[in-house]
């Protein structure tokens, strides 16, 4: 460390932290103008009817409604698909794999996994479920292909979240004569239990703003119902957004801001949630 | 171990006071060997009590007896165990079973995150019972067993994490007497606690070996001389295997030892 | 650790007192299923790896592997079709290397702030609201780049349009903005507080520390957080589907209009035919994509392995 003169080295620090200070600024502005400037362009156009009406003459007018619809659908379909599995894996994980490679194996590929580009994942899942197993451009092939890319996400947390049970758990209901599988199910999963449920909320969050492989697997442009069945077509939001702010010429300002407004509400209020199931959690156990 | 020595050894006199009998038993954990050759017999309805300087492998040597090394990969046994004349690392126990019969208390109150309630209705819900008065009637109990009903049954509702260190182990206790052990197994159960839970535990082990038969590792010299009726005194070798100097009645281990380093020990010259 | 010996009579006795082993069929049954759950991770990774090869591979029959990657032109209908990616790839190339430049300086500040300047209660406020910009889904930013940062590109460089990789790379900046204030945030955390002290014992300032101490020490985990951004950034589609402006040519500067590989797959696998050329090639592109972030993540794992390891203890 060169030692300068106390005042000069004074006014470096000051001016470094000032730049560090800029730059984290500059981030939460940039943040907070984001969300601001959507929830101010956006609340011109919402209101009751845009949420419950179907779109009209190529989404220029009517509502989302068939596109928050489909996108709930979304967000349940791979909820259901990725939860139990990434539980379940999680507990293998945990609780049971043994240090040999077939472990090491099972964690790199959920490394990996969690890599993918999502755009791959679509690849995947048109491959896969839409020809293969011809499922069709449908809700069903579009949830399985979601529910694939948040495996990696609701295997890590749920992994992680059985980790942090305190080992002293486990030892005292084995020493009772528990069985494993009694000691995971009666006290270490209610113990992982919020860790579990933040990751599948922003897995579910994170289905919820996915645009690129259901635009590939099924999502369509205008639906003129609900999907009826797994193997309808389907609207979701996020692909909504891509549609009138892009393809579709003469959408008013207004009704753009304002799909764009829902879908960043629905994803960040998951988030939000997520952030509250965590704190609670940490704060209990204290 | 062959079949014929089996049966003989059951027909020995002495078998019905010895509750253990440990033959030759050493473990390794990976390639360090932790214990060796240790032959020692734990007699029914009484207090053995296991003292050793730290690190000479007391809990471990406790840990055999319920199977939990079990758990630790690469630990590994070697010798002969037995539970009342059954071999306990014999292919067909179940170490389940094993465990609802010899249960054990930790070094640290280890209470469930539930109510206190819930924590002594733990086991027994765990192997099959759920009517709600029978288990009310197993957890007071247990609770009195372990001499704790007075001081929780008004908040068998709450938290466990509520009480203090020295209820938390004696709630650990009565977790353990819920399942109805034969063997109870007790790794240094006072070291967290203060001099006067300290005494109360004592008292209830006290009790307790009426019967139950009871195992307890301990540092505290006092308290191996006050609470228990055999001692068993482990030592590290050079090359850190625990091994068994010396065993025998308490009053005369304390006595007059028959082995040096067990009265270097004792009288505080080394550990 | 069972051990395979058993008497006849020992047998007996565990059975007399019911200690003899039971099956627990259900329980066996429920492990059986979580084992096999954990081993879907493999199976999917396995399956993308396998229907890309399947899919992909079979383009480079008709387009020698060298041609498909430098070649500049991509002609998927004309006759007969030419498939070169290279102007893809040098798009995605451009694109991340922007939101690298920006993202990985101001993303380190934000993080050395954080972790060795800013007060608790400062840190508790900056940290959900930079974790929240993770959460903005793909297609919303790229609505963002077009409508806000697009037309100001335009006019701040005079182009003919503002659609272009700068503008698409500066968004993904702050797609990646997050995991590398997060990864380094941890890095510089978990350096020893002693390291610190020796410093400041030596006379040093808070500043020369973090400069001198905290940055180096975290360097490791740092670059992990850089590759893990560079990754984001080259697998991002939505966003530069929509702003990096899907000119075909082979894009010269960062403001030149250009088609990034995800954004090449995702506008032209809706009109290929099903099994045909163009659909094999974009197969191809998607296993050239998932060869890059496979690479990139297994460098920044492997990083960040060390970088635990180094502080252990
Ligand atoms: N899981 C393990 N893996 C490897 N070695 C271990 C393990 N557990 C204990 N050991 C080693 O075995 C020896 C005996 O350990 P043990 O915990 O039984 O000692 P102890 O007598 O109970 O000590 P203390 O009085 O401090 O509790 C020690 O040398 C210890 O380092
Ligand atoms: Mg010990």
């Amino acid at each position: 460390m060169r030692m300068k003169s106390g005042l000069s080295r004074q006014l470096s620090q000051r001016t470094a932290f000032a730049v560090l200070l800029v730059a984290t600024i500059a981030v939460v502005m940039v943040t907070l103008f984001i969300i601001v400037r959507i929830a101010v362009s956006g609340a011109g156009a919402l209101n009751w009817s845009f949420l419950t009406q179907p779109p009209t003459d190529a989404g220029r007018a009517g509502g989302i409604f068939p596109a928050l619809v489909g996108t709930f659908y979304l967000m349940l379909g791979t909820l259901m698909l990725a939860l139990p599995i990434g539980v379940l894996a999680g507990i293998y994980l945990s609780e049971y794999a043994p240090r040999n490679w077939l472990t090491r194996v099972i964690n790199l590929a959920i490394i990996n996994l969690a890599g993918v580009p999502s755009i791959v994942y679509g690849l995947f899942g048109l491959g896969v479920f839409v020809l293969m197993m011809k499922f069709g451009m449908s809700l069903l092939a579009a949830s399985l292909t979601l529910a694939c890319q948040a495996l990696a996400m609701t295997i890590t947390t749920s992994r992680e979240a059985l980790l942090a049970v305190p080992r002293e758990y486990r030892e005292g209901s084995l020493a009772i004569g528990a069985t494993k599988w009694q000691t995971i199910r009666h006290l270490i999963l209610p113990q992982a239990r919020p860790g579990i449920i933040t990751g599948a909320v922003l897995a579910m969050s994170r289905a919820a703003g996915e645009s690129a492989p259901i635009l590939i697997v099924g999502a369509a442009f205008i639906v003129p119902g609900l999907p009826q069945s797994p193997f309808d077509r389907f609207m979701a939001l996020p692909y909504h957004l891509y549609t009138v702010a892009t393809q579709v010429p003469g959408v008013p300002g207004d009704t753009k801001w304002a799909v764009a407004l829902v879908l960043l509400a629905v994803v960040l209020s998951f988030n939000v949630l997520a952030t509250i199931v965590r704190l609670r959690a940490r704060r209990q156990r204290v | 171990m062959t079949a014929a020595s089996t049966v003989s050894r059951d027909r020995m006199p002495e078998h019905s006071t010895t509750k253990i009998r440990t033959e030759g038993v050493s473990l390794y954990y990976g390639a360090f060997q932790a214990l060796r050759n240790i032959t020692l017999d734990i007699p029914e309805r009484a207090i053995t009590a296991i003292i050793g300087p730290s690190g000479c492998g007391k809990s471990t040597f406790l840990r055999i007896f319920n199977r939990m090394n079990d758990l630790i990969p690469g630990a590994r046994v070697e010798g002969t165990i037995q539970l009342e004349g059954i071999d306990i690392y014999d292919r067909c126990i179940d170490v389940v079973e094993l465990r609802k019969r010899v249960g054990m208390v930790f070094q640290k109150p280890n209470p469930f995150p539930m109510s206190v309630f819930e924590n002594v209705a733990f086991g027994p819900r765990r192997h099959g019972g759920n009517n709600r008065g029978e288990l009310a009637d197993i957890v007071e109990k247990s609770l009195r067993q372990a001499a704790l009903w007075d001081e929780v049954k008004d908040k068998l509702d709450k938290s466990a994490f509520d009480l203090s260190g020295g209820q938390q182990q004696r709630l650990c206790i009565a977790r353990v007497l819920a399942v109805e052990p034969q063997v109870i197994l007790m790794d240094e159960p006072c070291s967290a606690l203060d001099p006067v839970a300290t005494l109360k535990i004592e008292d209830l082990m006290r009790q307790l070996s009426n019967s139950y038969t009871i195992v307890i590792v301990t540092h505290n010299m006092q308290q191996a001389a006050r609470a228990s009726d055999i001692s068993a005194f482990l030592l590290m070798e050079p090359d850190r295997a625990g091994v068994l100097v010396e065993c025998g009645p308490t009053s005369q281990l304390f006595t007059s030892p028959k082995d040096k380093r067990t009265e270097d020990y004792i009288t505080g010259r080394f550990g | 650790m069972p051990r395979q010996r058993s008497s006849a009579t020992t047998a007996e006795c565990a059975l007399e007192k019911g200690l003899r082993r039971r099956w627990r069929l259900g329980e066996r049954a429920i492990e059986g299923g979580i084992f096999l759950a954990s081993l879907l991770a493999i199976v999917v990774l396995l399956g993308i790896v396998a229907l890309l090869l399947r899919q992909g591979l079979p383009i480079f029959s008709y387009t020698p592997p060298w041609a498909f990657l430098f070649g500049t032109r991509w002609y998927p209908v004309s006759e007969p079709p030419t498939f070169g990616i290279a102007p893809f790839f040098v798009a995605t190339l451009w694109v991340t290397a922007v939101a690298t430049a920006v993202a990985v300086p101001v993303g380190v500040a934000c993080a050395a702030y954080l972790s060795e300047v800013a007060r608790p209660a400062i840190r508790e406020t900056a940290k959900p609201i930079i974790e929240l910009l993770a959460g903005f889904p793909s297609v919303v930013m790229g609505f963002i780049g077009l409508l806000l940062l697009s037309p100001l590109i335009q006019s701040m460089f005079n182009l003919n349009t503002g659609l272009c990789g700068l503008a698409a790379g500066i968004m993904l900046s702050l797609m990646s903005l997050p995991i590398i204030v997060t990864v380094s945030e941890d890095a510089m955390r978990a350096i020893p507080d002693d390291f610190r002290q020796a410093a400041y014992a030596l006379g040093a300032t808070k500043w020369e520390v973090v400069r001198h101490v905290s940055i180096p020490a975290a360097l490791s985990g740092i670059s992990a957080a850089m590759m893990l951004g560079i990754g984001r950034a080259i697998g991002e589609t939505m966003t530069v589907l929509m702003i990096a402006g899907g000119a075909l040519a082979m894009p010269v500067s960062p403001t030149a209009p250009m088609m990034p590989m995800t954004a090449a797959i995702a506008s032209g696998i809706g009109n290929a035919v099903r099994g045909g050329l163009q659909y094999q090639a974009l197969f191809a592109i998607g296993l050239l994509l998932f060869l890059m972030t496979l690479a990139v993540n297994l460098v920044a794992d492997a990083v960040l392995e060390r970088q635990k390891r180094k502080f252990q203890r």
